[in-house]
């Protein structure tokens, strides 16, 4: 990078806050997908004005900038895959303000997203987006790609509770969305700007409701000797009108992988179980409680077990919410994907992506968010193999083209980023794609904002075209991702 | 191709058929929105149609607003230029609903009422509570952005629509989102065209999520002698465990409004009886659940009522609340049949803020010698109708400086005031949209790349958008 750009932007934030050493800047060249791109420097802003500074910086000299929260994305939303600055948000990571009568809170983008809930559980609240990587992703992070979890089932997603932001736009104006009280007068920028990429802003500040935590928590642990009865299950409980708060399924394999990692009481001879958490009144639970259990019995549950206390539903949800690094523990490298489907689609998709495994040749776990349709089916790889790497992909997207075939979606909380971008012309014609890449180009007009992301290079707008191979087949790129062990999904 | 006068109806004859081109002014009296009369209507019956229609009007650097059930056209500025209404009544079908995933996919067009009959035989429904419910459309319930009661459980339209097919000002049919739960992929543009008025685009397709009826509704109210006292009701429920549907503060004129004829017109199930007697205030929330859930929420509430100093309360079930309910729902009919003169206004505060701010409506109406009815959603949302005896000079003027107090303590209070309805001849006197906020160039943007030549509703929206 030019020694002028490193200049300015070390008298801008101080040396210590700016970084362009070859080891400071591998650390940044991968998140929680399987892609990697090194930027060329890498800065640690304090303040909005910094940022507002930094990106100054970059319109100046035409450098690309990009937004990280925590590096856990799984799309690859917060590489440099142009180079270029990226803005590290770790150290704007103050909670700004909580105010327990309204039920809201203003953080800055860096702060953890367990921290938030930690900080106000002392009334009875929480920030309810809660992301499997909820102890290390930041809040800023979840704006940005419009984070899910297990628990949006019945909470919502990111954009449900995000209420105002605080921006630096690329044209380095500082600008607020929203408001912390409901319905601010004009269009809705705030939801526009929820779940853009990094393409369109840099947030700097978030106003959020916080949810009343419930009074009262049943989980229940459904152990099926077959997937079919597992997804039947499913299918049946939202046929009834049933909502639990989170409907989870782990198949035997996961389930296998799991157990040996983190011990969590899961039965490791059964084809799948689904992790159940209903929620509200005492009353309300017990009884959503006993006709989930009726379900699963009615669906030839071998045996349901409701979690006795505190403890041993922290321990199911372990398991749960480490999975994947459990999966770590299998496979140098493992490709998680997103595709989302009609819950009613639910048997014949796991069905079809057994049988696309076993064809393939691949092993595919899947561990997923069973109560909304949305998928993560795990293929194991050796990235340190180009052509097997590339099986792989070819494999995602057959699962990901049954998806569309099903009348769902390529992603469901993870993001487009440089990942998918190639797969957006299966839902969106050339025509929507204009649009939407306009709309961009509008608010970042010189591209400069998170190059490369969510739509598909101009040049092959409208067709599929071959994945270039990421990881490089840098045998000592791919050693160091193998060695990450980042919470993910 | 130039179009004259004479000629615009013969091509929208073209698009849609001769008997959907209107142009008699008979006709057209039903589009009008104050003085403003369009100069022809087209009637598509698809999607395809209504791209075409959008299209030939841009090329002609003609305005048009699009409309359902014409119940909402009142709301907002009148448009600057009018040439052509756009009614999408005919986009009236259902184009999927899959009960088993709680997806339903629906032309814009399609009545509410329609459909609640339809979701209904599934046991399923949509929170959209919204007022003028018996005409009102999909489309038109989402580009107003009217609210609903039930937004204190399920949230607002943003957080149940999945994905839209809109055309844009350029007369491109375009979508975005999906029709499944859960979907991040690519911009939220559908977040945009709820409660645009139809600035950014004319929606044509809304996706929707559905909800399984709640489970034997109940209705609690309470009275108290202040709004103090229903306030400190709504917080203590705020702080508690439970999970109403609705949550409703009632000002006393509210109540007898309520008790009127002209309610019973607008909304004829009876109202509970001896619910409304005196000059109370009143909270009156939903809750749903079985027969345990039931008695707990009803002593909880019975004990937090009592904490706040409740007159009196009481307990409905289903049959017996449902004029209540209604009436509610209906708060902007209701009271625009109150008063020829007529001013509704919505306030967005912190909760915490709403006892001062539904005193400063009380001064303001005191102030100016003005009755008003006010509606207050315990998620921090106030409707505010201010009810002249008549409509003239003298009314404005009380009405205007009334609406500028209320503006001012909303904003104080960090909240936001608009001026959805009030009598047309009156608009430009008040600050429909209230005052501009510091991202409006921002908007300005968002007006300029999806309706680059203003044919779309031009002036209706916040800031002259």
């Amino acid at each position: 990078m030019d020694s002028r750009i490193l200049q300015e932007l070390k008298s801008l934030l101080g040396p210590g806050n700016v970084r362009h050493a070859r080891e400071d800047l591998l650390l940044y060249e991968y998140d929680g997908s399987v892609e990697i791109a090194r930027p060329d420097c890498v800065v640690f802003p304090q303040t909005t004005a910094e940022v507002a500074g930094i990106v100054g910086v970059a319109r100046r000299t035409g450098t690309p900038i990009v937004g990280r929260g925590a590096g856990t994305g799984l799309s690859g939303g917060a590489l440099a895959r142009e180079g270029g600055i990226v803005i590290v948000f770790s150290r704007m990571n103050r909670i700004l303000g909580i105010d327990i009568p309204n039920q809201r809170a203003t953080v800055q983008p860096g702060v953890v997203n367990a921290d938030l809930s930690a900080a106000v559980a002392h009334a009875k609240l929480h920030f309810a987006p809660d992301p499997s990587s909820q102890r290390a992703c930041t809040i800023g992070g979840n704006v940005a790609e419009n984070s899910g979890g297990p628990h949006t089932l019945a909470y919502g997603v990111t954009t449900n509770h995000v209420l105002a932001l605080e921006a630096v736009l690329p044209t380095g104006e500082i600008c607020r969305f929203g408001s912390a009280a409901l319905d601010a007068t004009g269009y809705d920028l705030t939801g526009l700007m929820t779940g853009s990429e990094g393409t369109l802003a840099l947030v700097t500040e978030i106003t959020v409701k916080l949810t009343r935590l419930p009074e009262s928590v049943k989980t229940l642990l459904a152990i099926f000797n077959s997937v079919d009865d597992a997804t039947e299950t499913v299918v049946d409980i939202t046929a009834r009108g049933i909502t639990p708060a989170a409907c989870e399924m782990l198949d035997g394999w996961t389930l296998r992988a799991v157990e040996s990692y983190v011990h969590a009481g899961f039965p490791v001879d059964s084809a799948a179980v689904l992790l159940i958490d209903v929620d509200g009144l005492r009353e309300a639970a017990e009884s959503q409680a006993a006709e989930v259990a009726e379900v699963c019995a009615r669906h030839h549950a071998r045996e349901v077990r409701v979690a006795r206390d505190e403890r041993e539903r922290a321990l199911l949800w372990k398991g749960r919410k480490n999975a994947f690094g459990a999966v770590g523990r299998l496979s140098t490298t493992y490709y998680v994907q997103d595709g989302v489907i009609p819950r009613t689609k639910l048997p014949q998709t796991l069905r079809f992506i057994g049988a696309v495994g076993k064809k393939n040749g691949f092993e595919i776990g899947n561990i997923f968010h069973a109560g909304d349709g949305n998928l993560h089916p795990i293929i194991l790889f050796d990235a340190r193999d180009p052509e097997e790497f590339r099986r792989a992909v070819a494999t995602a997207d057959e699962i990901i083209g049954y998806c569309i075939e099903m009348g769902g979606s390529i992603t469901g909380e993870h993001g487009v980023g440089m990942e998918k971008d190639r797969l957006m012309p299966l839902l969106f014609s050339p025509s929507d794609l204009e649009i939407m890449r306009g709309l961009r180009d509008t608010f970042n007009p010189g591209g400069l904002l998170n190059p490369g992301k969510v739509f598909p290079s101009k040049k092959g707008c409208g067709e599929i075209h071959a994945r270039p191979l990421p990881l490089g087949g840098n045998a000592a790129d791919a050693e160091m991702k193998r060695t990450t062990d980042l919470p993910r999904a | 191709m130039t179009i004259t006068p004479s000629s615009l109806a013969r091509h929208l004859a073209d698009i849609c058929g001769s008997a959907h081109a209107v142009e008699d002014p008979a006709q057209l009296a039903c589009y009008q929105i104050g003085e403003s009369r369009p100069r022809a209507a087209a009637r598509p019956a698809s999607s395809e149609e209504t791209a075409e229609i959008v299209k030939l009007a841009a090329a002609e650097g003609l305005a048009l607003v699009a409309c359902g059930a014409r119940s909402k056209l009142g709301m907002g500025m009148p448009p600057r230029r009018y040439d052509l209404a756009l009614d999408l009544a005919r986009l009236n079908r259902v184009i999927a609903y899959d009960p088993g995933d709680l997806t339903l996919s629906v032309e814009a067009g399609i009545p509410l009422s329609l459909l609640s009959g339809e979701l209904h035989k599934h046991s399923q429904f949509l929170p959209l509570a919204v007022p003028f419910f018996r005409s009102a459309t999909a489309g038109g319930s989402v580009a107003s952005g009217v609210d609903t009661p039930l937004r204190q459980f399920y949230g607002t339209a943003r957080d149940y629509i999945l994905g839209m097919d809109f055309i844009t000002g350029s007369g491109v049919l375009t979508k975005s989102g999906g029709r499944v739960v859960k979907n991040v992929t690519g911009y939220d543009l559908h977040k945009l065209m709820i409660g645009a008025t139809g600035t950014l685009g004319v929606i044509t397709k809304i996706n929707f999520r559905t909800f399984p009826l709640a489970l034997e509704p109940r209705m609690f109210a309470a009275s108290f002698a202040d709004a103090a006292g229903a306030l400190a009701l709504r917080n203590l429920i705020a702080d508690s465990a439970l999970r109403p549907l609705t949550l409703d503060i009632l000002s006393p004129v509210t109540a007898q409004v309520f008790s009127g004829n002209g309610a019973a017109q607008i909304e004829p199930g009876p109202l509970p009886s001896g619910l409304f007697p005196d000059s109370s205030w009143h909270l009156v929330a939903q809750f749903a659940g079985n027969e345990t859930v039931r008695r707990r929420n009803e002593s909880e509430l019975e004990r937090m009522a009592h904490e706040a100093r409740a007159a009196r309360v009481a307990n409905f079930a289903m049959d017996e609340m449902e004029g209540l309910a209604g009436r509610i729902r209906e708060f902007v009919p209701i009271a625009l049949g109150n008063s020829p003169a007529t001013t509704i206004i919505k306030i967005g505060v912190l909760p915490s803020r709403m006892d001062e701010m539904l005193a400063s409506c009380e001064r303001a109406a005191r102030d100016n010698n003005l009755r008003w009815a006010g509606v207050a959603r315990g998620v921090g949302i106030i409707l505010a109708a201010l009810l002249p005896d008549e409509l003239n000079e003298d009314s404005a003027r009380r009405v205007r400086r009334a609406t500028e107090q209320i503006a001012e303590s909303a904003a104080t209070l960090g909240g936001s005031m608009t001026v959805p309805w009030s009598p047309a001849a009156w608009k430009s006197q008040l600050k429909v949209w209230g005052i501009d906020r510091e991202d409006f160039a921002q908007m300005k943007k968002l007006k300029t790349f999806f309706d680059p030549q203003g044919t779309l509703s031009p002036g209706r929206f916040a800031g002259g958008l």
